[in-house]
């Protein structure tokens, strides 16, 4: 039957890659979304030294964990958008809809969500963390610590994003919802980059980081997908 | 549900529904109440009046009969419930998601209470009421599981898709709890150790144990007894006109 053919042309990869393109499309057609986190986690980084003095002993021993709970934060902030413009015409549904698996669709909206608020991160952390005094050897550890650990963020939040989807005050539920889901990749991400300040190895905590992150890309779809369909019943 | 009617095999699901369950709740509350004041009456006793005084913490030890227990059943509550929410997402049983909802507000007290009677504790052992030691550190992070829980339940209109909701919370939630604890744990020594120990103290005096013992089962029963009647409550409250035809209130 050709008409049924016709529907089943694109694999699952081919439309896995557009439902990642479109969300990255999209969101970059609304800019100031998605600078607004960007900017969010310059800002709030710059306000610790102004409440802490500029004593650079004291900024450089803070850097790790203020550069990781400021990350932390400005993921989060952008969370209740991973599917909630989708949500709100409808377009969701319909992806839901397709016949390609809702897991691997769940991933690709993750992976977007990370591009565009995750990983501007990796590459501008690494910039705050000269402010505060940081060694190019933290540098790069704060970076690869940051690299995987949004992943993994993006990845337990779309739980958050998920569960929380069309209900009222969505906001602040989700940060009660998710943050103490993120504190082992807060412990794990931050511990690296202090391993590497007082020159121990990095790569124990990096390591363990790795495994949440592995342990979040396996379970965390699914519990997103699950969520999802809740959400949609 | 029908097939397992037969004869042949027992059936393990007569008291799965609301219906059969709410006469049998009510037949054991007071039996559990009465066990639970009597073993918790018993274990004061034996802890405060019985058990010897500490040789290096005197008389203040003396809150561990209330905290340990507490501690105790503060995790395993919030398991039961992650078990119970997630029977009811495998089998849509409506009298499991309320059985979740019930235990909710009875572990979260037992985490206050343990965190209450742990800071209690702490100030005159460690001269601080908080430490941020593994133990309290992930204890508080339960309390934030279990806000979660409640936050989420509240928010949600629609009771089918709160119970559903939530149950994935609490499933995610147990999942990350040894996870939160082990990292917790590592934290702790990557920064700095306690300064104090508790549990590597010399092997706990028997009457010690056996005290603990006798409150942690009053406990269990306490929470039985409470869960029980919260989940009538809920019966009624949810299907108030079939449950006023069934009982004939």
């Amino acid at each position: 039957m050709p008409k049924t053919k016709l529907t089943q042309e694109l694999g699952t990869f081919s439309v896995l890659y557009r439902i990642l393109a479109r969300d990255i499309k999209v969101a970059l057609r609304r800019q100031s979304d998605v600078t607004a986190v960007f900017f969010f986690f310059i800002i709030a980084a710059s306000l610790f030294p102004l409440g802490s003095g500029a004593d650079p002993k004291l900024l450089s021993a803070m850097a790790p964990s203020v550069l990781w709970v400021t990350a932390l934060l400005s993921c989060m902030l952008s969370l209740s958008r991973m599917y909630s413009s989708d949500y709100a015409d409808g377009t969701l549904e319909q992806i839901m809809l397709s016949n390609q698996p809702t897991v691997l669709i769940v991933l690709m909206k993750i992976l977007a969500h990370w591009v565009l608020s995750g990983l501007p991160l990796v590459f501008v952390a690494p910039l705050i963390g000269l402010q505060f005094n940081l060694s190019s050897a933290e540098l790069q550890i704060l970076a690869v610590s940051l690299l995987m650990g949004t992943l993994a963020l993006s990845l337990i939040g779309s739980i958050g994003a998920a569960l929380t989807l069309g209900i009222r005050g969505t906001g602040v539920l989700i940060a009660i919802l998710v943050l103490p889901l993120y504190i082992p990749v807060l412990v794990f991400g931050a511990g690296a980059v202090n391993a590497a300040s007082i020159g121990m190895s990095p790569n124990g905590a990096l390591s363990l980081l790795g495994a949440v992150l592995a342990m979040a890309l396996v379970f965390a779809p699914l519990a997103s997908a699950a969520a999802l369909k809740i959400a949609l019943e | 549900m029908k097939n397992l009617d037969t004869k042949t095999s027992i059936n393990w699901l007569k008291y799965a529904s609301p219906k059969t369950f709410y006469p049998l709740a009510g037949k054991l509350i007071p039996w559990c109440v009465i066990g639970a004041v009597g073993l918790i009456v018993y274990g004061l006793y034996i802890g405060l009046f019985v058990a010897p005084t500490d040789f290096q913490q005197g008389e203040g030890y003396r809150i561990i009969f209330v905290h340990v227990p507490a501690a105790w059943f503060s995790m395993f509550l919030y398991l039961l419930m992650a078990m119970y929410a997630g029977l009811g997402l495998v089998l849509n049983a409506r009298l499991s998601y309320m059985m979740a909802t019930a235990i909710a507000p009875t572990g979260a007290m037992f985490t206050l209470v343990a965190l209450v009677t742990g800071s209690l504790w702490g100030k005159p052992m460690w001269g601080a009421w908080w430490v941020w030691d593994a133990r309290l550190t992930s204890e508080l992070i339960l309390l934030f599981l279990y806000i979660g829980y409640f936050s989420l339940q509240a928010a949600i209109d629609d009771k089918n898709r709160a119970d559903k909701a939530s149950a994935v919370l609490a499933l995610v939630g147990a999942i990350n709890v040894p996870i939160i604890y082990f990292s917790v744990k590592w934290w702790n020594t990557l920064h700095q150790g306690a300064s104090v120990s508790l549990m590597k103290a010399p092997a706990m005096a028997t009457v010690m144990l056996k005290g603990m013992l006798v409150m942690a089962i009053g406990f269990w029963l306490y929470s039985i007894a409470v869960i029980l009647i919260r989940v009538r409550c809920e019966i009624l409250e949810r299907d108030s006109k079939a449950a006023m035809f069934n009982l004939g209130l």
